[in-house]
């Protein structure tokens, strides 16, 4: 998903204590930042939620590509609303991360020095304006499927997140299916972008929910503790059955021979995305990777006079203000 | 490094009439930024009409430890709630 392949941690906590936070997860108790937790819950946490808001800001960067270019200033508008949307969800989730008690500037290290993930689409190029539309259909979709159940996650601040989130997500959603049903109803060219971007980006999109887990043990125990609600396959399998009907109706086909529906397990049959290229994308070398991280970096970097700057002035105000204060008493 | 920006948490009144309410945080040099930065992440639907920001710092809390001492007490005052009293219904309202 967003955070694709989140290994738990082992905790070496006191058995007892243990078995007292599974109980209260299992009856349902949120659990709140200055809380006994485990060790492993708390570190878990914290990679799953950066990895989730790192994806946020990254995810900004492929759409911020068509900002400039969009075919109307409506559309302009709507993508700079959607994008603008992102950066907060990143924000929420940092502040998540935050309560666990790692630093907004140790999650950018993290991030900018490449020792944490973020979600294998943003690797993708986005080629044409029916990109826009298939990234919103499509990825905004998957992300949706995976965020709707994490709001009943046992960590307080992070299910708080996800609902705001969720709230803001599903028009990202819509705006993309609309941009698709404009090019699919379209001239002949644009039919054509329209399907080619779906080619492009239905296997990205499966990827998303992570390779199976139904042997694994990280998420045995991430849905013990409920930070994980549904494996990996089950939402794949939804966003199938959800996404096939509105492919149909744009008029366009799903790029894969093996797609089915399946009477006995309603639902479809489906292929499986080349999960040796996942991997490859996960390890760094995906078509975009390097494009991706640059451009973060940079933004950074560029950002830091005047971030400096704000400092500088909010000291010196500061200091005007104790100032003031002495020379009255 | 460069020194993070301190934190801030976000209070805002969605409506008149309505107390403020913790939304979230956010990190920002000085108040007036904070509330400037507060207004893109938390309002951008029009989410509210008032913002306050507190830094966090400066937020003194309970422990968790003490909810027990603290919040005990409330238990076992059930005289307390309107329906601890058994009036006929021939009383009529109360
Ligand atoms: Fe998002
Ligand atoms: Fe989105």
């Amino acid at each position: 998903m967003y955070a694709q392949m989140v290994k738990s941690e082992a905790s070496n906590d006191d058995p007892g204590m243990l078995a007292a936070f599974q109980a209260r997860i299992d009856r349902g108790d949120k659990i709140e930042p200055k809380e006994w937790m485990p060790e492993g819950y708390r570190k878990t946490l914290i990679r799953q939620i950066s990895q989730h808001a790192h994806s946020e800001i990254v995810g900004q960067l492929p759409e911020g590509n068509w900002i400039t270019r969009a075919p109307t200033l409506q559309r302009k508008a709507i993508l700079l609303a959607k994008v603008q949307d992102e950066a907060g969800h990143g924000l929420y989730l940092y502040s998540a991360a935050e309560t666990l008690g790692i630093s907004r500037d140790e999650m950018f290290e993290q991030l900018h020095s490449g020792r944490a993930k973020y979600s294998s689409i943003f690797n993708y190029p986005t080629l044409t304006w029916a990109d826009m539309g298939a990234v919103g259909w499509l990825v905004d979709g998957a992300a949706i499927m995976n965020q709707v159940p994490l709001q009943r996650t046992s960590y307080g601040p992070y299910s708080r997140a996800m609902i705001r989130i969720c709230k803001e997500e599903s028009f990202h959603q819509r705006q993309g299916y609309h941009i698709m049903m404009k090019m699919a109803r379209g001239t002949e060219a644009q039919r054509e972008m329209a399907q080619d971007a779906l080619d492009r980006f239905w296997y990205p999109a499966l990827m998303m929910f992570g390779p199976s887990d139904k042997d694994s043990v990280h998420s045995q125990q991430s849905m013990a503790w409920k930070i994980k609600i549904n494996t990996n396959d089950e939402l794949r399998q939804r966003f199938v059955n959800e996404t096939v009907p509105q492919a149909e109706f744009l008029g366009l086909t799903v790029p894969d021979p093996e797609l089915r529906w399946n009477p006995d397990k309603e639902g479809y049959d489906f292929s499986q995305p080349d999960w040796d290229e996942f991997f490859e994308v996960l390890k760094g070398n995906g078509p975009c990777n390097r494009e991706r991280l640059g451009a973060r970096v940079r933004a950074w970097e560029d950002g830091a006079w005047f971030r400096e700057g704000l400092t500088a002035y909010a000291d010196k105000a500061a200091q005007r203000r104790a100032g003031a204060a002495t020379a009255a008493e | 490094m460069a020194r993070e920006w301190p934190l801030w948490e976000i209070f805002i009144r969605s409506q008149n009439g309505l107390n403020h309410r913790h939304v979230g945080s956010l990190h920002a040099p000085d108040a007036e930024t904070a509330i400037h930065n507060a207004r893109d992440v938390y309002t951008r639907r029009k989410e509210g009409v008032s913002i306050w920001v507190v830094r966090s710092a400066d937020i003194t809390a309970s422990r968790p430890s003490e909810k027990g001492p603290l919040f005990d007490p409330a238990e076992d005052k059930v005289y307390r709630h309107p329906t601890f009293y058994d009036i006929p219904d021939d009383v009529g309202h109360m």
